[in-house]
């Protein structure tokens, strides 16, 4: 029988995993829109910066995200002033700091599926009466589907194993920040944990083989609904 | 009136043309690949701007670059059809169908939906996704769309282009309904003459970017800009006339010509309806004296009235046929054992069978 330890991990990671692709979503379209069809100056050091996350140290990461949205940080701070919302240590926090780990991946399958929208269609589309909103919302996003959805179940399932964004920036609270990966260090650090984190090791192992099948049969599902 | 008056510079590209097309009606651009047909319609819609120039639909100004006027293409209410048919993989037929006229419930609604589903034979497809369509099947859905629209002219670029000779059937009797039920003007992008002789009233030719002719199609027949793109063998003069008798059987019509009767191969077009047909200057035989015992059906007395060397090492002989002009090519030799010159009588003698194929009804049946 799993330990409510355990139970609790496994909750808070799916938790944090679901608000951070939920929070990143619409941002990731837009940026991906934005690499693609806008032309801008400055476009490939914007594009450097998106995909950061990918090569910096996830320490680092949550040591800027502390700087910033720490109680006393400038945008922490005015969050806490003026909305009441605390991120530092607490389960949004986890959720913010999975997101902007995650964030490249998303903005990645996102973009690959927008390059590959026919361009020809949109045209189509125009001839037939539909502004530039109407195009985007009716043909563009149903036909980057696809890559949307396959971007998030990638992004929820990377977000299920993140530890150094989260534990420099949100800790390592039980029930509150422990998801699986800082369940499982806090379990190897234990002398009488092993067994714990064995099992802890096996569910990362088997939530991360469902998360990429799942990303899989998902988009041959909508491709084949959506056609060639 | 469509009135068009373009240029768009590029380095490896420029297009000029300025041209004024009949409304109601059907206008073909005509020319080789690559001579600039679908940027010419693109700027007409508007997914094109032209470097200078205007474009004008009926008194309504859609583009004029002195005046900084460039209605979008989306509020142009012009109908598109392209070569590759761009049905929204996403939809149904029923939903790609819907689409434009969803977009078009301000304009006045002059087409309907049943209508349109049983002009062009799309019933059993309304479920269907594009991608269990056939070639010609996804063209007459492009075309159902276009038209659901509400369009106030229909463009279409070679929308039998990328359907096999064998499956074009599947497409052009469908055009002519259209033709034959709605008063839409259409622009027809073709680099088929037979496409071109079939659904068009006007002519615009088009070559490296460069417009060489515009008129009417019996017209342009007649003048060498057009011989020159499409060869020899298909140089011919496009005559109109009314059939006066029909022989059921054995497919064949007589056509009242100018002053004259011609017996031509051509079906499904009942006494009253206009034909067009074109006599190509190969098929054309020239005698010095009436003939006896030949078993071609039309002998006409004619005189010559131009005789000029073609490009092709032969003879082009202009002829006035009852008060029709007809094309002939005749070799040096036949020109020479004829001892023919201007203003001679000859007799022109046309093989019935020789005009299957280069016939079509162009006025409703009924």
């Amino acid at each position: 029988m799993p330990s409510s330890a355990e139970l609790d991990a496994l909750r808070l990671s799916l938790e944090v995993a679901l608000r951070s692709v939920a929070f990143s979503l619409p941002f990731a379209v837009l940026i991906a829109w934005l690499l693609t069809r806008a032309r801008f100056p400055g476009r490939m050091l914007f594009d450097a910066f998106v995909h950061l996350p990918l090569v910096l140290p996830p320490v680092a990461v949550g040591y800027v995200l502390l700087i910033l949205f720490g109680v006393r940080g400038p945008i922490g701070g005015w969050l806490r002033a003026h909305f009441g919302i605390e991120l530092a240590f607490t389960t949004a926090g986890a959720a913010l700091a999975t997101a902007v780990m995650t964030f490249p991946l998303l903005v990645r399958a996102i973009r690959l599926s927008l390059e590959n929208v026919d361009r020809g269609l949109e045209e189509a589309a125009r001839t037939l009466g539909a502004s530039a909103l109407d195009r985007f919302v009716s043909i563009t996003l149903p036909l980057m589907l696809p890559g949307i959805l396959a971007g998030a179940v990638t992004a929820f399932s990377a977000g299920l194993g993140e530890f150094g964004a989260v534990i420099t920036f949100a800790s390592n609270v039980p029930g509150v920040t422990r998801t699986l990966p800082l369940a499982l260090y806090t379990a190897m650090q234990s002398p009488t944990g092993d067994a714990l984190a064995l099992r802890l090791a096996l569910l990362s192992f088997a939530l991360g083989l469902a998360g990429l099948l799942a990303a899989e049969l998902l988009v041959r599902r909508v491709r084949r609904l959506l056609g060639p | 009136m469509l009135k068009v008056a373009v240029v768009r510079k590029r380095p490896e590209f420029t297009l000029e043309a300025s041209f004024a097309a009949p409304t109601p009606g059907i206008t073909a651009v005509f020319g080789r690949s690559g001579s600039g047909k679908t940027t010419l319609v693109n700027m007409i819609s508007g997914l094109l701007a032209p470097d200078a120039g205007e474009v004008r639909l009926d008194d309504e100004v859609l583009t004029d670059s002195r005046a900084g006027i460039a209605v979008p293409a989306e509020r142009r209410r012009i109908g598109y059809v392209f070569q590759d048919a761009r049905l929204f993989p996403h939809l149904t037929v029923a939903g790609n169908l819907r689409y434009g006229e969803k977009r078009a419930r301000a304009a006045p609604q002059v087409i309907g939906f049943d209508e349109v589903v049983s002009l062009l034979g799309l019933a059993q497809l309304l479920e269907r996704r594009p991608r269990q369509l056939s070639g010609g099947e996804r063209q007459r859905v492009s075309l159902g769309r276009a038209l659901l629209s509400q369009p106030r002219l229909l463009l279409l670029d070679e929308p039998l282009a990328s359907i096999d000779a064998a499956r074009r059937e599947e497409v052009l009797p469908y055009l002519e309904a259209l033709r034959d039920r709605f008063a839409i003007p259409m622009v027809y992008v073709s680099h088929q003459f037979d496409e071109v002789l079939r659904l068009a009233t006007h002519l615009v030719l088009l070559d490296g970017g460069r417009m060489l002719a515009e008129g009417p199609v019996s017209e342009l027949s007649l003048r060498p800009e057009l011989q020159s793109i499409v060869g020899p063998d298909l140089v011919g003069a496009v005559l109109e006339g009314v059939v006066t008798r029909v022989d059921p059987e054995h497919g064949s019509a007589d056509l009242s010509v100018g002053r004259g009767t011609v017996q031509v191969s051509v079906r499904g077009a009942p006494v009253g309806s206009r034909v067009r047909l074109q006599i190509l200057a190969r098929d054309v035989i020239l005698a010095a004296q009436p003939v006896q015992g030949l078993s071609v059906r039309n002998a006409i007395a004619s005189t010559v009235t131009a005789i000029s060397n073609d490009d092709y090492g032969q003879v082009l002989v202009r002829l006035d046929v009852g008060g029709e002009t007809v094309l002939a090519r005749i070799t040096h030799h036949a020109q020479k054992a004829l001892n023919l010159r201007t203003g001679d009588a000859v007799w022109t003698l046309v093989k019935a069978v020789s005009t299957r194929g280069h016939a079509f009804r162009i006025t409703p049946a009924g």
